[in-house]
């Protein structure tokens, strides 16, 4: 959007009359201005040259498109919550069923799909659909951005094939991990809402939805965060739940309560201010949110402390035993 | 002697969990009432004497104008869908904050109820509700920004700056904030600046990436100078070093005969 927003408007054309809908919103981050400053120039030149609006591409199909923007809440994101904020309202999701399908924008049947799906469109109509099936594994054809932050070299986003294995992925384009393959300790393959896969997982597997499902991961939205051995992952994992638990947006108690909950002890965690059976506790508080809640928000903020709980609880027992065996000390020397 | 530390222990275990239990009933009181320095802003409304409901407040004509374009975006039966964009332009056009009047100038224009403009300036995080510096600073502080130093950054700034977070500094010029994940995991670590010298006019918020402590002293000393800090080196999140894909023209497609479709 920044560099090249007609691709998304032609796509907003496509996908609209492919739907045979009569407009388009495309609803952009509040935090986005200048991008969605060159979205609306591009819009504006697309109604200008006559591709928009009133017989739009000289078709004779009448197609309007309007870019409203949000202020801030990562909740508005999920479909129904995007809905709700466009109708100017608080971002707080419906409950599904009715499906927005149904019942959506104003009541209206709509359709609520993401940037990429939709600027990708022309170019499939373009190149043909055998094209773009071509790429990666059956059922996780196409392409993906993959962005690529954290500890790697060259942090970048990247255009690539579905099914790509991970190591490569990191080694071709973000220039390996910072200092190299073996200095890894773990990587989140999708973004804030996916557990997180330790080094011996990442050293070969593929990225696509099949393959880390499999995992017990997920694709998500493709933001790879690779944390090297420098990293204090609890902290990392309970910057994410306090993430969480600012983003919620309060309607559901598990959600609103849970979410709270989950970082508080993440945080405490983190110094080992608990006792072992807390893990579990934690594990249980997990469950107990996810699949409870109006919208996938519960979901995501459970998903990370259950990747973290899999494969990082001996460090996590660490801390625990650690700081109890600091505090036992101290009393045991006194008593004598 | 073993018996004696096992007991001594046991003691220890015990002493340390009532210990724990009190520490902690304090610290999730501590967490019920967040003190300034969570991200999050108040929720609570007081009178002041520059922020009450009998101060009027409207739009100035250019705004007006403004305003009037952005509702023909939408239905005329559902003007509350204006109520983000125009708060946006309240903000704006009042030097980065929004007053319980200008919350009430909107729910008039749109004819809402003035509770449901509240709604939505309590929901959304943008939506400053006591006063900020004419340059907001807010410092991304996600994960991912945070593994590569964002909390280096954002302590440079404070010390620098002499203020605790969502505090103004004396000469009303900077205040530091923290947001949620801004997008731009890639460049990380990087701050916003939203420029409210200006007015609704000059209003900007620029992105300012990759950046290390001590580059961002120096953009904070060019914006108090009144310049505008330089472009990143980095074009949009290609890898440092240039772009690796994407190196020569795309293949043209294969002949495909459309009227045939």
């Amino acid at each position: 959007m920044r560099h090249d927003p007609h691709k998304l408007v032609e796509g907003c054309l496509i996908a609209g009359v492919a739907m045979r809908a009569c407009a388009a919103y495309i609803y952009i981050r509040g935090e986005y201005v200048n991008e969605r400053k060159n979205l609306q120039r591009a819009v504006k030149e697309a109604y200008d040259a006559g591709y928009l609006g009133k017989n739009a591409c000289g078709s004779g199909y009448d197609f309007d498109v309007h870019v409203h923007f949000g202020a801030g809440a990562y909740i508005c994101g999920e479909e129904t919550a995007l809905l709700e904020s466009l109708e100017g309202k608080q971002g707080k999701p419906r409950l599904k069923p009715p499906f927005p399908a149904n019942a959506g924008l104003y009541g209206c049947p709509s359709t609520v799909t993401n940037v990429e799906t939709v600027a990708v469109s022309p170019t499939i109509l373009r190149r043909g659909p055998e094209w773009f099936a071509s790429f990666g594994r059956k059922n996780n054809s196409g392409t993906k951005l993959f962005c690529i932050s954290g500890h790697v070299n060259t942090p970048c986003t990247v255009e690539e094939e579905m099914s790509i294995p991970l190591k490569e992925l990191i080694e071709r384009h973000a220039g390996g991990v910072r200092g190299g393959w073996d200095n890894l300790l773990a990587i989140i393959p999708g973004g804030s809402s996916v557990p997180l896969i330790p080094k011996h997982i990442c050293d070969d597997i593929l990225m696509d939805f099949d393959a880390l499902k499999a995992a017990q991961t997920g694709l998500g939205t493709a933001a790879v965060i690779v944390m090297d051995k420098s990293t204090d992952v609890v902290d990392a994992i309970a910057r994410l739940s306090y993430f969480y638990k600012h983003e919620s947006c309060g309607q559901c108690t598990p959600c609103r309560e849970g979410t709270g909950w989950l970082w508080m002890m993440m945080e405490r965690m983190k110094t080992g201010k608990a006792v072992i059976e807390e893990i579990d506790m934690l594990w249980e508080l997990t469950k107990q949110i996810e699949g409870h809640t109006i919208c996938a928000l519960g979901d995501a903020a459970a998903w990370p402390v259950q990747g973290l709980i899999r494969h990082f609880r001996p460090e996590m027992e660490r801390r625990i035993r650690e700081r109890a065996a600091s505090e036992i000390e101290a009393p045991a020397e006194a008593t004598g | 002697m073993f018996a004696g530390r096992r007991l001594a222990q046991a003691l220890a275990i015990t002493r340390r969990s009532a210990y724990s239990f009190a520490q902690r009933q304090q610290e999730e009181r501590l967490l019920r009432n967040p003190p300034r320095w969570y991200s999050t802003a108040l929720n609570l409304h007081k009178d002041s004497p520059d922020n009450n409901p009998n101060i009027p407040w409207d739009f100035t004509p250019a705004n007006m104008t403004k305003a009037k374009e952005i509702m023909s975006h939408y239905p005329a039966n559902y003007k509350q869908s204006a109520v983000i964009p125009l708060l946006d332009l309240a903000q704006q056009q009042h030097g980065g904050w929004l007053t319980i009047s200008a919350m009430n100038k909107v729910a008039e224009i749109l004819g809402m109820a003035p509770i449901r403009v509240y709604e939505v300036a309590t929901f959304y995080s943008m939506f400053n509700r006591t006063k900020v510096g004419k340059y907001h600073l807010l410092v991304c502080g996600t994960t991912p920004c945070r593994l590569r130093g964002s909390c280096d950054i954002e302590e440079a700034l404070l010390k620098h700056l002499g203020v605790e977070r969502n505090e103004v500094t004396s000469d009303g010029l900077f205040s530091v904030g923290e947001m949620e994940c801004m997008g731009c995991c890639v460049n990380a670590p990087m701050i916003v600046v939203a420029d409210y010298t200006k007015g609704a006019e000059g209003y900007t918020y620029n992105y300012y990436e990759d950046l290390t402590p001590k580059k961002v002293i120096e953009l904070v000393e060019i914006l108090r100078r009144g310049e505008s800090p330089p472009n990143p080196d980095r074009f949009n999140c290609a890898p440092a070093g240039g772009q690796k894909t994407l190196l020569c023209e795309p293949k043209p497609p294969p002949c495909r005969d459309l009227d045939a479709c």
